[in-house]
C-alpha cells in the first residue's frame, strides 16, 4: 500500500480509527456507542493484521523482517521499520491487550468517551512504533510520544489524585528520556547513523560506552521500573483508569524491558558486563524491598502495582545474566506479566466498578456471591505467586536459572521473592475472596457478567496455555536471544573484561 | 495405561470442577471415586508388573514442556519400582478417602468442589512421582501445595482454617526455596535437570567443589542440603513443621489423605529418588539423620499432651516422617520408603478413624469431651486399636517390620550421626506408644464425657486445663462449620457403610502390609524387587548389617513400646487422674510440650513480625519519607513555586502544563534533530 509495508499499516491503522471516531459527530448516547465499537473494531482489525504479520515472520533466524525503509525529512533521518524475534512478542502483546482495554472501559467510562478511545488508539499506535522502530530518532519520538496519552488518561479520567500521580509520572519519565536523547546525539556523532541496524554492529569505545549505557539507563529504569524509581507507578497505577493500569502494566512497563535488549545490552556489551553488578543489586532490591511493601498494603491496585515492580526485578536481572535462560526467561517473564498483571488489574476493575473502592479492607467473603471470579482470581494469584502450570512460573524459574550461573548469590537473595509473593498473594486473596460476607454493601454483589467472562477468560486461557506450553514465545524469540548472547561474548572476549564470578567445579 | 493412572484423576477434577455445579454433588462424587479406584486398580498392576516382573519400563515422553539453550525439559512418566511403590500408595488411599468423604462430607453443601479439590491433589501427586526430572517434580511439588491449600481453607468462613491455608503454603515456600536453588546447582553440575543424567554424573561428583554464594563448599554437599531443605518443608520436619498441626482445620480425609499418607511423604520420595546424589554427600546425610530423629523426637513430646485427636495424630506424623528420614540419612533408603508405604496405611486408618469418632460426636475434636465410646462405636474402636498396633509396632503388624527395621538401621550403621538417631527413634518409640494409647484410652474408656450426665466433667476439664494452658481456648474455637452442639442430645453412632469399607480395607493393611511386603522391600528379594530404583554405594551393607545386631539392641523398641502401653495405662486407666496432677504440679514442662516447644510464638516474634514491619517502614519511611519526598514532589514542589512566582496565568489544571510543556520538548528535540543532521 503506497510503498509500505505491513508495519506502517499497523501503526496507521489506529490512527484511522482515532480520526474516524473523532469523526463521530455530538455527544449522545448514540454516538458514544459509535466510539467505542469503533474503537473495539480498529484494535481488533489491527490485532488480526499483527497476526497476519507473524505468519510471515520466520522464527528460525535472528535477522530483522518485514523492513521497510525511506528517507524522512531529508537526507540524514531514515523511516525504517522492522522486527526481530524479541520485538515482534511484544508487538501482539500490545495488539492483543488493546480490545482488552476498550472492552474494560465499555461501562466504566462514560464522560468524554470519544476523547477517551481516541487517547487509547493513539497510544497504541505509538507503542506498535516503538516496538518496530529501527531507527534511534523514531524510536524515540514514539517512546516518548506514548508518554503522552498515556498521561491524558491518567490525568482526566483518573481517581481523585489523578493532577499527583499524573505529574509524578511525568517528572519521572521525562528526566529520564531527556537524558537518552543526549546519548542518541552522542552515537550519531559517532557512527553517523541513526540506523539501528547499522548501530548494532557499531563498536562504541569503551569509556564512551559506559556513558551512554547511563544515559539509557536513566530512561529505561524509571519505565521498567527498577528501584529507586519506582515510586510513580503506584501512584499512576491506583489513579489510572482500569484500562489505563491494564495498559500501563500491560506494555508500558515492558518498554523499559524492550531497551535494554535492543540497546543498552547489544551496543554497549563492556559496559553491561560493567554495569551487571549495579543491575543485580537494585534488582535484588526491587524483589525483596517491593515484596515487603506489597505486604503491608491496604489497596489492592497499590498491592499489584508494587508486585509488579518485585516481577520487574526478576527481568532486570535475568535480561543481566546474558545467558540464555536468563534472557529468555526475563522476554518470558514480561509477556506473561503483561496479560497476568493485565488481569488482574482487570480483576480489581470488575469489583471497584460495583462498589467503587479498592480498599482490600471493604471486602471480605465475597466468593459466596462472585463463585466465578473467585476462579479467576485464584488462577491469576497462582500466576502472580509463579506455580508451576501457569505462564507465571516460567519466566521467574528461568531468569533465576540463568543468573544462578553468573551470581548464585545474588539468586540466593532474589530467590526469597519466592516465599514473599506467596505471603503477598494469598494474604490478599484471603481478605479479599476468603472469610465470612458480613458486610451489608457486600450482600447484593453479582458475579462476573458475560462482558467481563469474555474479557478475563482468554488472559486465564493464555496464562495457563502458556504455563503448561511455553514453547511459542520461548522459541519465538531463541534465535534473536542467541544472536545477542554471541555477540555479547564476542564483545566480552575481545576486551577481556570478564572478570564475573562464574560458579567454578573444581 | 501408566498415563492414564496419571490422567484419570485430572479428568475427574476438571468435571468436577467445572462441570460440578450443572451435573450436581452426586454425580461429582461417583465420578471422581469411579475414576480414582480405575486409576487405583492400574496403579496395583503396574506394581506386580514392576515390582516383581523381570524388565524395567522405560520412561515415557509424553510432551516437551520448555527448552532454552541446553535446558530441556519435559513431561514424562518415569515408572520404575520406586514410582510403583508411591502409585499404590497415592491412589489406593486417595481412591478410599474419596470413598470415605462421600460418607463424611455428606452434608456439606459444595461437595463438589471438595471432590474437585481431592482429584486435583491427587493428579499433582501422581505427577510428582512419576516425574522424570527435577522441573516436573517441582511442578508436582508446588501442585500439591496448592492443592493442600485449598483444602486446608476449604471451610473459608473459618479465619482459622484461613490463617492454616496461608501459613502451610508460606512455610512449604520456604522449604521450595531450597529446592530451586537446589535444582540451580545440579543443573551447573550436570548441565541437566533430568534423572538419567543427573544419576550418570552424580559418580563423577563425589568430592568435586563449587565456588557458590562466595564460598567454596563440597558441591553435592550444598546440593544435597538445599534440595532436602524443601523435603523439610514439604515433609514438615523440625524447624519447618509448624504447618502441619494448623493444617488439621481441614476435613479430617483431607488429613488422612495429604497430612499423614501422601503429600508429607513427598519429601522422603524425594531424597530416595535422588539417593544417587544423597549416597555420596555423607556430610548431608548425617544432617538428614539429625534433622530426622530430633523431628521424631520432639513431635512425639508434643504429641503426649495435645488434647485435639486430630493434632494428637498429626504430631504422631511428624514424628513418624522423621523416622524415615533417619532411614534414609543412615543409607538404608529402602527402609525408609517401607515404613512410608506401611505408615500411609495406618496412619490414614487413624486419621479416618478419629474422622469417624468426630463424625460420631458431631465435629467434636476435644478428646476431653469424649470417653467411653467403645460400646457406641465399637466398629470404629477396634479399628482404631489396630492402627494403634500397627503404629507403635506391635509384632507382626505394619509397623513392627518398618519402624523397628529403622531403629536397627540406625543402630547396626557407622554414620556420623546415626547413635543419635537410634537414641533419638527409640525414645520416641516409648513416647508413640504412650501418645497413641493415651489417645484410645481418653477417646474410648473411662466415663462418658457427652451427653446429659457430663455437664460437670464438661466445667472441670475445661476449667483445670484452660487455666494450665491456653489450649482450651483454642478447642472451643475448633467445633467445626456446624453447630450441632454436643450437648444433652448427642448419641454417638457408627458411620455409614462407605465410610466403614475404608476402614477395614486400610485395617487390612495396617495388619499385614509389612508381612507380606517386608521380604521385598527390606529383606531377600530386595534386588529382585528395587532393580536399582534406590541406589546405595559399593560400601553400604547397611541392610546386611542390620541382622546382625545385639538381640538387646533390637529388642529395643519393643520394650519402649510396652513400656508406653504400661504407663498409658497406669495413668489414664489404673489411675485416673494422674495425667491432670502431673500438669499441675510440672507447669513449665506441661506449658512447653502443650505450646509445642513455643515455635509459632517465637517464630512469629522472631520472624512474621519483624517482616511486616520492615513492610511498613520500607513503605512509610523508604518510599514516601525518602524517595518521594526528595525525588518528585520535592522537585515538583520547587517547580511549582516558581512557577507561581513568574506566572499568574492558571487555569487549575497542571496536566495543561505538562502537555504544553512535553509538545514544546518534542517540537524543539524534532528540531534540533533534523536541523542538527543536515
Amino acid at each position: 500500500m503506497f510503498g509500505f509495508g505491513i508495519l506502517s499499516a499497523l501503526i496507521a491503522l489506529p490512527l484511522i480509527g482515532a480520526v474516524f471516531v473523532a469523526l463521530i459527530p455530538g455527544d449522545s448516547n448514540a454516538s458514544r456507542s459509535s466510539a467505542r465499537w469503533a474503537a473495539l473494531i480498529t484494535t481488533l482489525i489491527t490485532f488480526a493484521l499483527s497476526v497476519y504479520a507473524y505468519t510471515l515472520f520466520n522464527s528460525t533466524t535472528a535477522a530483522f523482517q518485514l523492513l521497510e525503509e525511506r528517507s524522512w525529512f531529508g537526507s540524514g533521518l531514515v523511516y525504517k521499520l522492522g522486527v526481530d524475534g524479541m520485538s515482534i512478542l511484544f508487538l501482539l502483546l500490545t495488539t492483543f491487550l488493546m480490545p482488552f482495554c476498550i472492552l474494560a472501559s465499555w461501562e466504566s467510562i462514560s464522560m468524554r468517551v470519544k476523547e477517551y478511545m481516541i487517547a487509547f488508539l493513539v497510544l497504541e499506535c505509538l507503542l506498535i512504533g516503538v516496538f518496530t522502530a529501527l531507527d534511534t530518532i523514531l524510536f524515540y519520538l514514539f517512546f516518548e510520544g506514548s508518554l503522552i496519552p498515556m498521561f491524558l488518561i491518567i490525568g482526566i479520567w483518573g481517581g481523585q489524585r489523578r493532577v499527583y500521580a499524573s505529574f509524578k509520572f511525568f517528572l519521572y519519565t521525562l528526566v529520564g528520556s531527556l537524558l537518552m536523547l543526549l546519548a542518541v546525539m552522542a552515537m550519531y556523532g559517532v557512527a553517523g547513523t541513526t540506523d539501528i541496524t547499522v548501530l548494532l554492529k557499531t563498536a562504541f569505545p569503551a569509556s564512551m560506552q559506559k556513558w551512554l549505557w547511563l544515559a539509557f539507563f536513566a530512561s529505561f529504569a524509571v519505565k521498567m521500573p527498577m528501584w529507586p524509581v519506582h515510586t510513580w507507578l503506584p501512584d499512576a497505577h491506583v489513579e489510572a483508569p482500569t484500562a489505563g493500569s491494564v495498559i500501563l502494566a500491560g506494555i508500558l512497563l515492558k518498554m523499559g524491558g524492550y531497551g535494554f535488549v535492543r540497546f543498552s545490552l547489544p551496543m554497549f556489551p563492556e559496559a553491561s558486563a560493567y554495569f551487571a553488578p549495579l543491575v543485580f543489586a537494585l534488582s535484588v532490591i526491587a524483589i525483596i524491598y517491593t515484596s515487603l511493601v506489597a505486604l503491608v498494603q491496604t489497596d489492592m491496585k497499590k498491592l499489584i502495582a508494587y508486585s509488579s515492580v518485585a516481577h520487574m526485578g526478576f527481568v532486570t536481572m535475568g535480561l543481566f545474566s546474558m545467558t540464555e535462560q536468563g534472557v529468555q526467561g526475563a522476554i518470558f517473564q514480561m509477556v506473561s506479566h503483561g496479560f497476568v498483571a493485565g488481569a488482574l488489574f482487570l480483576c480489581v476493575g470488575v469489583v471497584y466498578d460495583r462498589l467503587h473502592t479498592r480498599e482490600i479492607a471493604a471486602y471480605g467473603g465475597i466468593v459466596e456471591r462472585m463463585p466465578l471470579y473467585a476462579v479467576a482470581f485464584m488462577i491469576l494469584t497462582m500466576a502472580n505467586v509463579g506455580l508451576p502450570g501457569t505462564s507465571g512460573f516460567i519466566g521467574e524459574f528461568l531468569t533465576m536459572m540463568g543468573t544462578f550461573q553468573i551470581n548464585s548469590t545474588v539468586v540466593l537473595f532474589a530467590a526469597t521473592g519466592v516465599i514473599f509473593s506467596a505471603a503477598y498473594a494469598l494474604y490478599l486473596y484471603r481478605r479479599v475472596i476468603f472469610g465470612v460476607l458480613e458486610k451489608a454493601s457486600l450482600r447484593n454483589l453479582l458475579d462476573l457478567s458475560a462482558r467481563e467472562i469474555a474479557l478475563l477468560a482468554p488472559l486465564l486461557g493464555l496464562t495457563l496455555y502458556y504455563g503448561f506450553h511455553p514453547g511459542p514465545i520461548l522459541d519465538g524469540c531463541a534465535a534473536s536471544v542467541e544472536a545477542l548472547i554471541r555477540g555479547y561474548d564476542a564483545a566480552i572476549s575481545a576486551s577481556h573484561t570478564a572478570s564475573l564470578a562464574l560458579p567454578i567445579v573444581h | 495405561m501408566h498415563a492414564a493412572i496419571v490422567f484419570l484423576p485430572l479428568t475427574g477434577f476438571l468435571i468436577a470442577g467445572i462441570f460440578g455445579r450443572v451435573i450436581g454433588a452426586r454425580a461429582s462424587e461417583i465420578i471422581t471415586t469411579t475414576l480414582l479406584f480405575v486409576a487405583a486398580i492400574f496403579s496395583w498392576i503396574t506394581f506386580v508388573q514392576v515390582g516383581l516382573g523381570p524388565g524395567k519400563v522405560p520412561t515415557e515422553v509424553i510432551a516437551s514442556w520448555f527448552n532454552s539453550g541446553i535446558l530441556q525439559v519435559d513431561w514424562a512418566l518415569r515408572i520404575d519400582t520406586l514410582t510403583a511403590v508411591m502409585l499404590v500408595v497415592v491412589t489406593s488411599v486417595s481412591a478410599l478417602v474419596h470413598l470415605y468423604s462421600i460418607g463424611y462430607m455428606h452434608e456439606d453443601p459444595s461437595r463438589s468442589r471438595f471432590f474437585a479439590y481431592l482429584s486435583l491433589f491427587t493428579f499433582t501427586m501422581l505427577s510428582l512421582v512419576t516425574a522424570d526430572n527435577l522441573v516436573q517434580m517441582f511442578f508436582g511439588w508446588e501442585g500439591v501445595g496448592l492443592a493442600s491449600y485449598l483444602l486446608i481453607g476449604f471451610w473459608y468462613t473459618k479465619p482459622s482454617a484461613c490463617a492454616a491455608a496461608i501459613k502451610a503454603f508460606v512455610a512449604n515456600r520456604v522449604g521450595d526455596f531450597g529446592f530451586l536453588l537446589g535444582i540451580f546447582l545440579v543443573f551447573i553440575l550436570t548441565r541437566s535437570v533430568s534423572f538419567d543424567q543427573i544419576f550418570a554424573a552424580a559418580p563423577g561428583l563425589a568430592g568435586k567443589h563449587l565456588f557458590v554464594f562466595g564460598n567454596d563448599f563440597d558441591a553435592l554437599t550444598i546440593t544435597c542440603l538445599l534440595l532436602f531443605m524443601g523435603a523439610m518443608g514439604k515433609s514438615a520436619q523440625f524447624l519447618l513443621h509448624t504447618w502441619l498441626p494448623d493444617a488439621m482445620e481441614g476435613p479430617t480425609p483431607v488429613s488422612a489423605l495429604i497430612h499423614a499418607a501422601t503429600m508429607v511423604t513427598a519429601g522422603v520420595f524425594m531424597v530416595a529418588r535422588l539417593s544417587p546424589l544423597f549416597e555420596q554427600a555423607p556430610d548431608a546425610s548425617t544432617f538428614v539423620i539429625i534433622i530426622g530423629a530430633t523431628t521424631a523426637f520432639f513431635a512425639a513430646t508434643v504429641g503426649l499432651v495435645q488434647n485435639d485427636i486430630k493434632r494428637v495424630i498429626a504430631y504422631s506424623t511428624c514424628s513418624q516422617l522423621g523416622y524415615m528420614f533417619v532411614a534414609l540419612g543412615v543409607g538404608a533408603y529402602s527402609v525408609g520408603v517401607f515404613h512410608l508405604f506401611t505408615h500411609a496405611f495406618f496412619k490414614a486408618l487413624l486419621f479416618l478413624g478419629a474422622g469417624s469418632v468426630i463424625h460420631a460426636m458431631h465435629h467434636e475434636q476435644d478428646m476431653r469431651m469424649m470417653g467411653a465410646l467403645r460400646s457406641r462405636i465399637p466398629f470404629t474402636y477396634w479399628m482404631m486399636v489396630l492402627g494403634t498396633l500397627a503404629l507403635t509396632g506391635f509384632p507382626l503388624t505394619a509397623g513392627y517390620f518398618s519402624k523397628d527395621a529403622i531403629i536397627e538401621a540406625a543402630f547396626a550403621s557407622h554414620h556420623t550421626g546415626a547413635m543419635y538417631g537410634y537414641v533419638a527413634t527409640v525414645v520416641a518409640a516409648g513416647l508413640t506408644s504412650f501418645y497413641s494409647w493415651r489417645l484410645v484410652f481418653m477417646t474410648f474408656f473411662g466415663p462418658a464425657k457427652w451427653g446429659a450426665d457430663a455437664e460437670v466433667v464438661h466445667e472441670l476439664a475445661h476449667d483445670g486445663l484452660a487455666t494450665a494452658g491456653a489450649h482450651g481456648g483454642h478447642a472451643a474455637d475448633d467445633h467445626g462449620h456446624d453447630d450441632h452442639g454436643h450437648g444433652h442430645a448427642l448419641d454417638p453412632h457408627e458411620p455409614p457403610l462407605v465410610m466403614r469399607l475404608p476402614l477395614l480395607i486400610l485395617g487390612a493393611g495396617a495388619l499385614f502390609a509389612g508381612l507380606l511386603f517386608a521380604h521385598l522391600f527390606i529383606g531377600e528379594g530386595y534386588e529382585g524387587f528395587w532393580k536399582g530404583a534406590l541406589f546405595t554405594g559399593p560400601d553400604n551393607h547397611i541392610l546386611h548389617a542390620m541382622e546382625e545386631i545385639p538381640r538387646l539392641a533390637g529388642l529395643m523398641p519393643t520394650i519402649m513400646m510396652l513400656l508406653g502401653f504400661l504407663v498409658a495405662l497406669y495413668v489414664y486407666i489404673l489411675r485416673p487422674g494422674t495425667a491432670h496432677s502431673w500438669a499441675q504440679t510440672n507447669p513449665i514442662i506441661y506449658n512447653f510440650l502443650l505450646h509445642k516447644w513455643y515455635f509459632d510464638e517465637i517464630y512469629n516474634l522472631l520472624l512474621i513480625r519483624p517482616i511486616f514491619w520492615l513492610g511498613r517502614v520500607f513503605w512509610k519511611r523508604g518510599d514516601l519519607g525518602t524517595i518521594d519526598r526528595f525525588g518528585p514532589d520535592g522537585v515538583s514542589a520547587a517547580v511549582v513555586d516558581v512557577t507561581r512566582r513568574v506566572v499568574k496565568l492558571q487555569t487549575g489544571y497542571i496536566y495543561h502544563y505538562a502537555f504544553a510543556m512535553l509538545i514544546g520538548v518534542a517540537a524543539i528535540v524534532t528540531y534540533y534533530v533534523v536541523g542538527g543532521v543536515h
